[in-house]
């Protein structure tokens, strides 16, 4: 043990990527000139204001109860030369939009198109919080599972293997413990992988439902593909559009499903489209 | 914008529409069914469970004996009893020294440092007799309590008692036709109302969302426990052995957040029945695990966030409040302040609902925060009594540590047990501070619901106080 090897660890720390946490720089509300927009969303009291305020240093207030959060928290934070915003949305068991909660947290994944969603999961609710996480995985691929409250499913004496998870998921999967700061570290990295695209998702999709469903489904998608190329839900907008929600509807006659592409909405198969209305 | 893309879109529309017609209506739940299926296979590969735990029945076994028909209401009282006691008798010794701290030794002080330095009387007056002693009155009476208050309800938060409680009420909130949520805004509400009616977003019915809005000003908020639990421990207190009075007063207090509750329900019930029938929504409430609460970090968000942040807004208005009313009673119109022109117009009323004049006008100065009703109701009474060796003068708030010597005051000021009491009710019924109204108006958008929720509780207040008073009358023949 010289001095030598100690200044030389002491030096290398910085720039380590084991060395997360250090890396962390909490920002609280401060959040101009953000690189990155990460969305938290969970079930209700699965401990996304816990995590929130620990990325943040914000002291949003937490209490053990589902519903507590019903404005959406927004906080930055610094991680790794990169600045994040992030965007603590209401808790919901769906994204079917029965509640203006439940819709709220949809328009934000949906139109406000975060660079990383992180789905907060209550590692002793496994499946019940899946169904959640599944349905954001039909909307976007650019997910972080965090497994949370793991100290919990280890008292309740249940083993849940993140490996496992995160391949049937094909999205990163983080086993933490927020109340006790654990599992943070995994987190960061993780939402600064899919956020860069160093990791690229490849999302679960449902694949099980019924024959004429699943018929009427591609013939829908096929055809939203071909007018909104790019858009990476044409499969979630053709279910919702099948449920006859009306607010896809509207959405898409207003074109703000279209920039969601991130290529302008084109026309396939007809080059002598008539432009109205100035640049687009 | 291109012309033919809106042509695709109605397209693609169309198509949905046509396949939709062809699936049947099961559609919906066809698909949830395959999102169920697949969570269910995913969990199951990844979740391992060696047999229940000792902790799981742990939890089942207190959620039996905290939600039981028989149990569940009696624990519930008893946990909220032993709450406000602990605050009210360990609100004593720091709410002393606090007194002693500001008003006894900082108010001489900065009243011999006003005269050194040859300030005008008038200026003095308003600055230090008027707004430092209001906001020194309202820090040293508000902050023990709430910081004794609030961090044992932010325990039992952690700890996921309220869930339980919400599972308690909910039949009844469903009986009397408002929504089940409407038990978790009742909850905040009890912190602060402005905060409760924000809280009544999680609930998705805009009828029910109403009726939560509208009765939450009966959950007794922060502002108003210290009126409470002063005049609880004033004619509450007094009337039983001195080794009982913490007791006795706790459960006045109690007794009177529970009509509050009542209320909301009676209310809630005949509203659901005239002006906003409608069905009654279902939903499913979550009881989530109970958890070790973490002590220090909930010492230090109660303070900070609730704390600090109640007693800041507090602090806000009392400056001006203390201003006002020492303006008002040391301007003279015809040889009396108006203070004294207004306490005389409106002792008429007071007494005719078993208050008085000293109680309505204290009210009327108090609309910006119901945290100042105490120090002005005092303020004025000394004013009106020309009580002389107590206080320091004319619109000077005050306190006195020695509550016999207060009660006395007031007894002097023309107050009975009936005074007491009507206190204590028209405290719980009246209208919201303007902090919650203003939120009202900013949740609803409607000046119309706005209106009703301001008036209905002040109208519902004299109906109350009056018909107290009119039975005190006639079964003790005084008052």
């Amino acid at each position: 043990m010289d001095t030598q090897t100690v200044v030389a660890t002491g030096a290398g720390c910085a720039a380590c990527p084991i060395h997360h946490v250090a890396n962390l720089l909490k920002l609280g509300v401060t959040m101009d000139n953000w690189d990155f927009v990460v969305a938290l969303a969970g079930n209700p009291n699965t401990g996304k204001s816990t995590v929130f305020n620990a990325l943040t240093g914000l002291r949003q207030h937490t209490g053990n109860w589902p519903g507590k959060t019903v404005t959406r928290a927004e906080g930055g934070f610094e991680y790794g030369g990169h600045r994040y915003k992030l965007v603590d949305l209401p808790g919901t068991y769906s994204l079917l939009a029965a509640s203006p909660d439940e819709e709220a947290a949809r328009d934000f994944i949906l139109f406000g198109r975060p660079d990383v969603t992180v789905v907060v999961v209550d590692a002793t609710r496994i499946e019940r919080n899946l169904n959640l996480v599944l349905q954001v995985l039909e909307i976007t691929d650019r997910v972080v599972v965090c497994l949370n409250l793991m100290d919990e499913a280890r008292r309740h004496g249940l083993a849940v293997d993140d490996r496992t998870l995160a391949r049937e998921l094909g999205v990163p999967v983080v086993p933490a413990s927020a109340r006790y700061r654990e599992g943070l570290d995994g987190l960061l990295r993780a939402v600064s992988d899919v956020a860069t695209g160093h990791v690229v998702c490849q999302p679960r999709r449902i694949h099980n439902e019924p024959p004429e469903l699943k018929a009427a489904v591609a013939a829908i998608t096929a055809r939203i593909a071909a007018v909104f190329p790019g858009l990476p839900n044409a499969r979630w907008v053709a279910l919702r559009l099948l449920d006859g929600d009306e607010h896809i509807i509207q959405a898409m006659r207003k074109g703000e499903l279209g920039e969601l592409g991130g290529v302008g909405p084109t026309e396939p198969s007809a080059p002598e489209t008539v432009q109205v209305g100035g640049l687009r | 914008m291109t012309i033919s893309r809106d042509a695709h879109v109605e397209d693609v529309l169309t198509t949905a529409r046509t396949l939709r017609s062809n699936l049947g209506s099961d559609f919906h739940e066809q698909w949830v069914e395959a999102v169920y299926s697949t969570a269910a296979r995913i969990a199951d590969r990844t979740v391992t469970k060696p047999g229940e735990k000792a902790r799981v029945t742990l939890d089942r076994t207190i959620d039996r004996l905290v939600t039981s028909r028989l149990w569940g209401f009696p624990i519930m009282f008893l946990l909220f009893a032993v709450m406000f006691w602990l605050t009210i008798s360990g609100a004593n010794v720091p709410s002393a020294f606090l007194s002693w701290l500001l008003i006894d030794t900082l108010y001489p002080l900065l009243r011999h440092g006003a005269a050194a330095i040859g300030l005008p009387w008038w200026l003095w007056g308003l600055l230090i007799d008027g707004m430092y002693l209001g906001t020194a009155w309202v820090v040293s009476v508000m902050l023990p309590p709430m910081a004794i208050f609030f961090p044992l309800f932010t325990l039992l938060e952690d700890f996921g008692y309220l869930p339980r409680v919400a599972f308690n009420l909910d039949w009844l909130f469903k009986r009397a036709g408002a929504h089940g949520k409407q038990a978790m805004t009742t909850m905040m509400g009890f912190g602060c109302n402005a905060a409760g009616v924000v809280a009544t977003r999680i609930i998705d019915s805009p009828r029910e969302r109403l009726i939560a809005i509208l009765t939450n000003n009966f959950a007794l908020c922060n502002g108003r426990w210290p009126t409470q639990i002063l005049i609880a421990t004033l004619f509450i207190g007094s009337l039983v052995p001195a080794h009982l009075a913490g007791l006795a007063s706790a459960m006045a207090v109690v007794g009177v957040a529970g009509l509050g509750v009542v209320l909301t329900f009676a209310i809630a019930w005949s509203l659901s029945r005239t002006v906003l029938r409608g069905q009654v929504s279902t939903f499913s409430l979550e009881l989530p695990p109970y958890r070790p609460p973490r002590i220090l970090q909930t010492l230090y968000t109660s303070v900070i966030d609730r704390t600090i942040l109640v007693l800041w807004r507090a602090v806000v208005w009392a400056l001006p409040a203390g201003a006002l009313i020492w303006l008002t009673s040391n301007i003279h119109i015809g040889g009396r302040s108006i203070a004294e022109h207004l306490v005389a117009l409106l002792n008429p009323v007071g007494l005719f609902v078993g208050l008085n004049g000293v109680i309505l006008l204290a009210y009327v100065l108090a609309i910006p925060a119901n945290e100042i009703v105490i120090p002005t109701v005092l303020m004025l009474t000394v004013l009106v009594t020309g009580a002389t060796g107590i206080g320091q003068g004319a619109g000077v708030m005050f306190n006195l540590e020695d509550t016999n010597q207060l009660l006395s005051l007031l007894r002097s000021g023309g107050w009975t047990l009936l005074t007491g009491i009507n206190l204590m009710l028209f405290s719980l019924i009246h209208n919201p501070c303007s902090t919650t109204i203003y939120t009202i108006y900013k949740e609803t958008a409607s000046a119309k619901w706005t209106t009703v929720a301001a008036l209905m509780p002040v109208a519902l207040g004299f109906m109350v106080t009056f018909l107290v008073a009119q039975v005190w009358r006639l079964m003790i023949g005084v008052g």
